[in-house]
């Protein structure tokens, strides 16, 4: 890690004093999702919009007559914040050129689950940012439908039991591996694209700044630790979070105009996954040979990224 | 007043939108409503309107594009037909329940299976409930003056309601009819920028589309039904302004020869003007007919339309959409409820017709008329399909 590139990093206090999402949300005790959204919010200001999809954050956060959202903020339904914010960006764009509102630059940005991004709101996003909208995408990845009850999406980790994965007798959990949206948004030729975790805060909130500054669409998917679904103890959230990061299970990385980089300090050895799923009920079923089978993909992973950082130059 | 050209109605119908100063257009191209989709792509790309243009990639994000447009204030169109509304149909209530004036042509054409590219109204029915201000045309002329007119109902302040002009697809959509257009400074005069009553905008930050517990949802649904049925004065309101301005008289209701007519026919639509020469017929050998034609289908004109019935024996009215496995089609089931507890009140025929593009001439009108004189009738009949 390059200490001179990430100075900033070092430094917390930089980060927004200013709350734009109200405390008193419905948000469940140890949610990482809605501390991503804080650090997000803070992030980016004053100036922005926000479409969110149906989900765990439009509920906990906007139940009517209350809202905890300080900035203007438009939900319509479940798979479209990526079409609904594209419509809010051009219509900016258009009343702004017409002289109908305040000549300044507004960010649109759109929020979703892994639910609204991976897989219901897959087709919405990937013609959002083929078109090229400005606007950033934020996938609040708690890797299953929290929000109706921990189903599986395509976003859940491998053997993870859901109410629609069941550590079963015949199956045991999730049958698939994690969906990587962000390569598929790097196949986009998305011009920022990053991973993130609210347990590194400054990392994200520098990842969301660099987002915000592309003119032009730009993705973050954002790892976001959800006690209620994944059976842990609401205090360790922050704890997962890094756990998932220095197994490798979630590397943080940016990709600018192809460019891969790491954000995360490269350790000489990953820690073994087995440190991050011991502690989940989720997980909980699993047997060693099943782990040493997790081990081995997340060490797989991980050299593939590795190989980008070193092998794949900007478009 | 604008010289008349001669012009493809769909092309028309592009060329009448582009006159209302629109902000954010969005389509997806689907048969046969891609004439409008791409006229309107030709009139953004020459520069000759500034506004933006979403090529989606699908109707619903067609429909949930402009939703965040008109949410950010801008005056947003889109248009689409058959399988497209079908797909809208999730966000076309949603859309209504947040009050957002958007403005939609719908090219009339069947819902498959099997597929079907030709015109029927099996498309629109199923959006009949969704809180949308319903329009039909019946020509060209009319499929450029209700364009223009939807925006200015749409965005009155007492509606605030999304609106779907129906234009019959092929049958109307791609005829080249004379047509007459305003000009832009008539337009411009009798339609002036929007001015939405909230917008998504730093400079007044507020939160849309908030969830509602079962305390408040009925009042929201409530709440829709009031402004929705309101909306009928100001269509009344805006089409006489219509005809002040530009000579064209329009009503939510109109009939043809219905005076004295002992049996009606109802229609929707571009079969208006046929079963209108079937009537002149019928009426030339002395046959007491006519016509009524319903061209605000959302809200329903309970009061015009009792009034246009009146005294008549018999009502024959077709259907070209059938709510399959029910009691007939969706006009004459909610003609039939209006009418239950009237003290007079004429027999109600119901004939489901013209479905998938199979064609109706002046003589199967002819035909139609006659079922009123069968003695016994079914709640409902398909007519001129083979068993």
């Amino acid at each position: 890690m390059d200490p001179v590139q990430n100075f900033e990093i070092f430094a917390p206090k930089l980060i927004d004093r200013k709350e734009y999402f109200s405390p008193g949300h419905r948000a469940c005790q140890g949610c990482g999702e809605v501390l991503a959204l804080r650090h997000i919010l803070k992030a980016l200001g004053d100036d922005v919009v926000v479409a969110n999809a149906t989900g765990c954050m439009e509920i906990i956060s906007s139940g009517y007559p209350q809202t905890a959202w300080e900035v203007p903020y438009v939900h319509v339904a479940f798979e479209n914040a990526a079409a609904v914010g594209s419509g809010v960006e051009a219509a900016l764009k258009a009343l702004r050129r017409k002289g109908r509102i305040a000549d300044r630059y507004v960010k649109t940005i759109a929020v979703a689950g892994d639910g609204g991004t991976c897989d219901i709101g897959l087709q919405a996003l990937s013609g959002a940012m083929e078109r090229g909208h400005d606007m950033i995408f934020f996938c609040l990845d708690n890797e299953a439908y929290m929000n109706t009850g921990i189903q599986r999406s395509s976003a859940t980790p491998f053997m993870a039991a859901t109410t629609t994965s069941p550590a079963g007798e015949a199956i045991p959990g999730q049958r698939t591996w994690k969906k990587n949206v962000p390569e598929i948004m790097v196949a986009h030729k998305v011009p920022y694209v990053a991973t993130a975790c609210p347990s590194y805060p400054i990392d994200l909130v520098n990842k969301v700044k660099k987002a915000a500054a592309v003119r032009g669409p730009a993705y973050i998917h954002v790892f976001s630790m959800c006690p209620t679904g994944w059976r842990c103890a609401s205090e360790i959230t922050i704890k997962m979070g890094r756990l998932a990061v220095e197994t490798g299970v979630f590397p943080l990385y940016e990709v600018e105009n192809g460019k891969y980089r790491l954000t995360m300090e490269v350790p000489e050895k990953l820690r073994p996954v087995k440190d991050y799923l011991t502690p989940q009920g989720r997980f909980r079923h699993l047997t060693p040979s099943n782990i040493e089978r997790i081990q081995e993909q997340v060490h797989r992973e991980w050299e593939i990224l590795l190989n980008k950082v070193e092998c794949m130059q900007p478009w | 007043m604008g010289k008349r050209v001669g012009m493809e109605v769909a092309i028309a119908a592009a060329e009448a939108v582009a006159l209302c100063n629109i902000d954010v257009a969005a389509v997806y191209p689907i048969t046969p409503q891609s004439h409008i989709a791409e006229h309107m792509a030709d009139i953004i790309h020459d520069g000759r309107i500034d506004a933006e243009f979403i090529t989606v990639e699908s109707e619903h994000s067609a429909i949930s594009a402009l939703a965040g447009a008109s949410a950010a204030g801008a005056r947003a169109y889109t248009a689409t037909s058959s399988q497209g509304l079908m797909l809208m149909h999730e966000i076309l209530p949603i859309v209504s329940a947040m009050r957002l004036p958007i403005c939609m042509a719908n090219a009339n054409r069947a819902v498959s299976g099997p597929l079907n590219i030709w015109n029927d109204h099996t498309d629109i029915m199923p959006q009949r409930d969704s809180g949308w201000i319903c329009l039909f045309t019946e020509n060209g002329q009319e499929a450029i003056d209700l364009s223009i007119m939807s925006f200015k109902i749409a965005e009155d302040p007492e509606v605030m309601l999304p609106c779907v002009v129906n234009i019959d697809g092929f049958q109307l959509t791609h005829m080249i009819e004379p047509l007459e257009f305003p000009s832009q400074a008539e337009v411009a005069k009798f339609l002036p920028p929007r001015k939405p009553f909230a917008q998504l905008h730093p400079d007044n930050p507020i939160s849309m589309g908030c969830f509602a517990m079962p305390d408040t949802y009925t009042e929201t649904v409530k709440a829709k039904e009031v402004a929705l049925q309101g909306a009928k004065k100001v269509v009344i309101r805006v089409f006489s302004e219509w005809a002040k301005r530009f000579g064209r008289k329009y009503g939510v209701v109109e009939t043809y020869r219905a005076k004295d007519a002992e049996t009606l026919m109802l229609t929707m639509g571009s079969m208006g003007e046929t079963a209108a020469t079937a009537v002149d017929e019928m009426r030339k050998k002395g046959k007491k007919v006519g016509l009524v034609k319903l061209r605000l289908w959302r809200p329903f004109p309970v009061e015009e339309f009792k009034a246009a019935i009146a005294g008549c024996k018999t009502l024959v009215v077709m259907d070209r959409a059938l709510s399959t496995g029910g009691a007939g089609g969706p006009v004459a089931t909610d003609i039939k409820s209006i009418l239950y507890g009237e003290k007079k009140k004429p027999r109600v025929l119901n004939v489901v017709a013209g479905l998938g593009g199979r064609d109706l001439t002046v003589g199967d009108f002819v035909n139609m008329f006659g079922l009123a004189n069968k003695k016994k009738n079914e709640i409902f009949e398909f007519y001129g399909v083979r068993e």
